[in-house]
């Protein structure tokens, strides 16, 4: 993956830029000693590291608005960052770079359950969110595995999913309005508490713009009333069409879960060695979730196990209480953990149709024959969304490359059966170059045109999302500005 | 003008700079006397539907009424309940599922299910220079790019012509049930409606008529799902509603079906004179506006969020409301259509429309649009 060469003329204007930024920031809030830098290199995508230029952290949105504003004077470009856990290098400087961070902005600024809402500034994580209304019986529908570190900020900016979202929705639709500030310094704000906007939905554009079109320090998210109870249920079966079978009827049949997790063998493996959970040896396991009251949950619970029975599953465990749930769900959730401890792994995030499924795990097979990679699949199979994770050594020189060109091949067919290069992750430096094969250049042109309009010079974390060379006349406008 | 394939419609784009009305069903009212009308519904038809992903692919200018036959015969829905305002709006014809995105037009269910705009997936549309452009896609989850989905869902038509949408389907539930509360004035129904809304019985509907069909006040609370799980949370939900007032349970399909829809299309509106507007506030604002509104009939949904009102010919609506929020004007002259945006998104949005339709060609004089 490559980045734009650091423009040295404005390298060069370090001292300046610093000297001015303190003029707006308290000097601890201003990083600029290179060791210091360092902590800012990279984001959850390590294998690509860069110290930017400074490092800001301010405490409120008119901060936030001076040193963009100053940042644009000086055509210096700006990488919004919240907790730095993209798996995509969103949050990835370049030398000649300010990291512009939010995380000292996490308080909650008002919490409303009449109207079902809460405001935050968007340093906050995301578990917080959760954790400032459960005591009162809500919750912030999306949640990422990364819901202890990951900020606000970051989950608007990927449009961030979680294991719930088959129920509850990703981000944006629980997203009500932002206070964002322009790379200009203008302050604006778009929605709020009530439903929908007034005028073009802007607010459906921001979420998910990957930092590119404004920094957002602010944002109203909707909040539920919890349900009264959940359990999961799992099952075993031996061949990955007839998983993928039974996930479809259990859909059209009309129950709703809140999840629907698949693992294949190679995980299954991987993770029960890991965690122990007593799995079932098979070729793929399903975790079902349904919500509801013990009776609602017990319904549901019946016809999902008479429309699995149709499809001959090799084991059938429903989770009688908290305990059993909790085991359930255990080898699942550290299915990371137990590839990591094997190994070297990518994670990837294409999403498919989800009649694909099991011609997609054939044919990833085949790639993993062919590339001579492992690969374990972990999917949220009610919507398609696929994290196969391959297996590498980073050690070994030309592994990390070759596991790309693997993993490029698995987007691509992602794509070729009607899928997309990435459901929850976001595009970032990762997926750059791999969107010509999803998009037209006209395609690719109407989304820079968004960027155009919010960040003319475009400073705004400018080298990712779309391929260094679909945008490189636009960057170049701001070099010859310099 | 009437395409009949979507190369044709950029052909026709391309090769014009004069304004041009795009009209679906032509429903939804006027068409400036200025602009030519490209008509859409020679883009029609289904492209894909996959009941077991959930996942349909249609044509613009399909005739709402069949996407929902189509759905319905394999027991599946739109979610966001898009209403049928033909009666209030005093107009024929069939609305498309295109005007439906365009408008992002969501009913009732939007409080829990989302709106239109939140169960679109991916859109193909043609811009002002007459390029062909697809965003999104067929899939549940997409964050590949910008979402330029949700930027077409609501744009009215006025960054370019929708030539095919995808929609997130979802089945239609076996059962559903009505808690009604009986003579509250609107505080008060907001309130009931807010617990309700609070609480976890998955509440998909909350409504209040300040007269209701028998001409009493009546505040609505919907739970869909399976019967038992419809008896249960209508079981719930009246003893919670208990200490508001006088407490009935309807679970009789058809009544309860009904009685959504005359609030969807707004049944107790047809025939009443006046403009009719549609405001967007916090819930617990309603009851101010509504009071404030001086309206000849009116009603709250999404718990006290939305307020339809008609009001005597004129009346600036937008004066009157002292919260955050905004009204559209659907049916009457002489005000501005949409509400104004603030200067600084006002400009972003005008900085939009000159990217995506830079000879200012599409539905002019409409939100901004010139
Ligand atoms: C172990 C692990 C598990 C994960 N699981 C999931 C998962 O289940 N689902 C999922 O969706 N993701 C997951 N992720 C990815 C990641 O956590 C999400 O993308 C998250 O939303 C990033 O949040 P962050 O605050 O860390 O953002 P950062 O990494 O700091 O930044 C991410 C992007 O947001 C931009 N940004 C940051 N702050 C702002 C701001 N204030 N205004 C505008 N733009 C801004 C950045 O420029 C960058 O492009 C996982 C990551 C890890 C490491
Ligand atoms: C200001 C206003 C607000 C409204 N608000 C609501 C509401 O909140 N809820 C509700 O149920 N109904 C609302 N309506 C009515 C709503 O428009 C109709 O319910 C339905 O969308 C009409 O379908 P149609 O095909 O007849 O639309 P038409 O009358 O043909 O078109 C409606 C609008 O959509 C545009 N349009 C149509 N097709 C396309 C396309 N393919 N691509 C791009 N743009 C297109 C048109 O230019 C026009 O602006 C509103 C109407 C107006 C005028």
């Amino acid at each position: 993956m490559e980045m734009p060469a650091p423009n040295p003329a404005i390298v060069a204007k370090k001292a300046e830029l610093v000297r001015r930024l303190t003029e707006v920031l308290p000097e601890t809030a201003v990083i600029h000693d290179e060791a210091e830098t360092r902590a800012y290199e990279c984001d959850a995508l390590t294998a690509y590291r860069c110290p930017p230029l400074a490092a800001v952290l301010p405490s409120t949105t008119q901060e936030v608005s001076d040193v963009l504003r100053i940042c644009h004077q000086m055509g210096v470009p700006v990488v919004p960052r919240g907790s730095g856990t993209s798996l995509a290098g969103g949050a990835l400087p370049t030398a000649d770079s300010v990291i512009l961070g939010v995380a000292r902005m996490n308080a909650v600024l008002e919490t409303d359950y009449d109207n079902r809402f809460i405001r935050v500034q968007t340093g906050r994580t995301n578990l917080s969110v959760t954790g400032a209304v459960e005591a009162d019986g809500f919750f912030y529908a999306p949640d990422p595995s990364s819901q202890l570190a990951c900020a606000i900020a970051g989950n608007i900016a990927m449009n961030s999913g979680g294991a719930h979202c088959l129920k509850y929705g990703v981000t944006t639709n629980n997203l009500m309005g932002v206070t964002m500030v322009l790379m200009d310094g203008t302050i604006t704000e778009i929605g709020g508490a009530h439903l929908d906007a007034a005028g073009l939905d802007l607010l459906g554009v921001i979420c998910g713009s990957e930092g590119q079109l404004g920094v957002v320090t602010e944002a109203t998210l909707r909040i539920l009333a919890k349900p009264e109870g959940a359990l999961p249920v799992l099952m075993g079966f031996d061949t990955n069409e007839g998983a993928g079978a039974c996930v479809s009827d259990i859909i059209k049949a009309g129950v709703l879960p809140v999840a629907i997790e698949f693992m294949d063998r190679p995980c299954i493996e991987a993770c029960e060695a890991f965690a122990k959970a007593g799995y079932p040896m098979c070729e793929a396991l399903l975790i079902i979730e349904v919500e509801g009251s013990p009776e609602e949950i017990r319904h549901q619970l019946s016809l999902i196990k008479e429309i699995a029975a149709a499809h001959n599953p090799v084991d059938y465990r429903e989770a009688a209480d908290a305990d059993e749930a909790y085991r359930i769900w255990l080898g699942r959730k550290s299915a990371f953990g137990a590839m990591g401890q094997i190994n070297d792994y990518m994670c990837l995030d294409g999403t498919i149709p989800v009649s694909a499924l099991p011609e997609v795990l054939r044919r990833i097979g085949e790639l993993s024959k062919h590339y001579g990679l492992g690969v374990a699949n972990v999917f949220h199979a009610g919507d398609g969304n696929m994290h196969p994770l391959i297996l590498y050594n980073a050690n070994q020189p030309g592994q990390l490359e070759l596991c790309e060109a693997f993993g490029a091949d698995i987007l691509r067919l992602c794509v070729e059966v009607g899928g997309c290069l990435t459901g929850e992750h976001g595009v970032g430096i990762e997926k750059r170059d791999l969107m010509v094969d999803q998009f037209a250049p006209v395609d690719l042109e109407a989304q820079m045109a968004v960027k155009d309009v919010f960040d003319p010079a475009w400073l705004l974390n400018p080298a990712k999302v779309f391929p260094l060379a679909s945008s490189e006349a636009r960057r170049a406008v701001k070099i010859a500005a310099e | 003008m009437r395409p009949e394939t979507e190369a044709e419609l950029a052909g026709l784009i391309a090769g014009r700079d004069a304004p041009l009305w795009i009209r679906g069903g032509g429903t939804a009212g006027v068409v400036p006397d200025a602009a030519d009308v490209l008509e859409t519904s020679g883009l029609a038809g289904i492209s894909l539907y996959e009941p077991g992903a959930l996942t349909l692919v249609v044509k613009a200018g399909t005739p709402l009424a069949e996407v929902e036959g189509v759905l319905a015969a394999e027991g599946q829905r739109l979610a966001f309940e898009p209403a049928d305002l033909r009666g209030v709006l005093g107009a024929s014809g069939e609305p498309t599922i295109g005007a439906v995105a365009a408008m992002n037009v969501s009913g009732p269910r939007r409080i829990q299910a989302g709106a239109c705009r939140d169960f679109m997936l991916g859109v193909r549309y043609v811009d002002g220079l007459g390029t062909i452009v697809k965003n999104g896609g067929r899939v549940m989850k997409n964050v590949t790019g910008y979402d330029l989905v949700k930027l077409m869902s609501g744009a009215c038509g006025t960054l370019g012509v929708l030539t095919e949408v995808s929609m997130k389907v979802l089945p239609m539930p076996e059962a559903q049930g009505c808690v009604m509360v009986d003579g509250l004035a609107p505080d008060a129904a907001v309130q009931a409606m807010s617990a309700a809304l609070g609480s976890p019985y998955d509440v998909t509907g909350a409504a209040h008529l300040p007269v209701g069909v028998d001409g009493a006040p009546v505040t609505m609370v919907r739970v869909e799902g399976f019967g038992a799980q419809v008896d249960y949370r209508t079981g719930k939900l009246r003893d919670l509603l208990g200490r508001f007032g006088n407490v009935r349970v309807e679970t009789e399909a058809e009544r309860v079906a009904a009685g959504w829809r005359y609030v969807r299309d707004l049944e107790g509106f047809v025939g009443v004179e006046g403009d009719l507007w549609r405001i967007s506030v916090k819930p617990s604002d309603g009851p101010a506006v509504l009071a404030g509104l001086n309206a000849v009939k009116a009603q709250m949904d999404w718990g006290g969020g939305l307020i339809w009102a008609v009001v005597p010919a004129g009346t600036d609506v937008r004066a009157r409301m002292s919260v955050a929020g905004h009204a559209t004007l659907v049916r009457g002259t002489g005000q501005p259509r949409f509400h104004p945006e603030t200067p600084v998104n006002a400009q972003l949005a005008a900085g939009l429309r000159a990217k995506f339709d830079p000879k200012g060609m599409f539905n002019p004089g409409l939100m901004g649009a010139n």
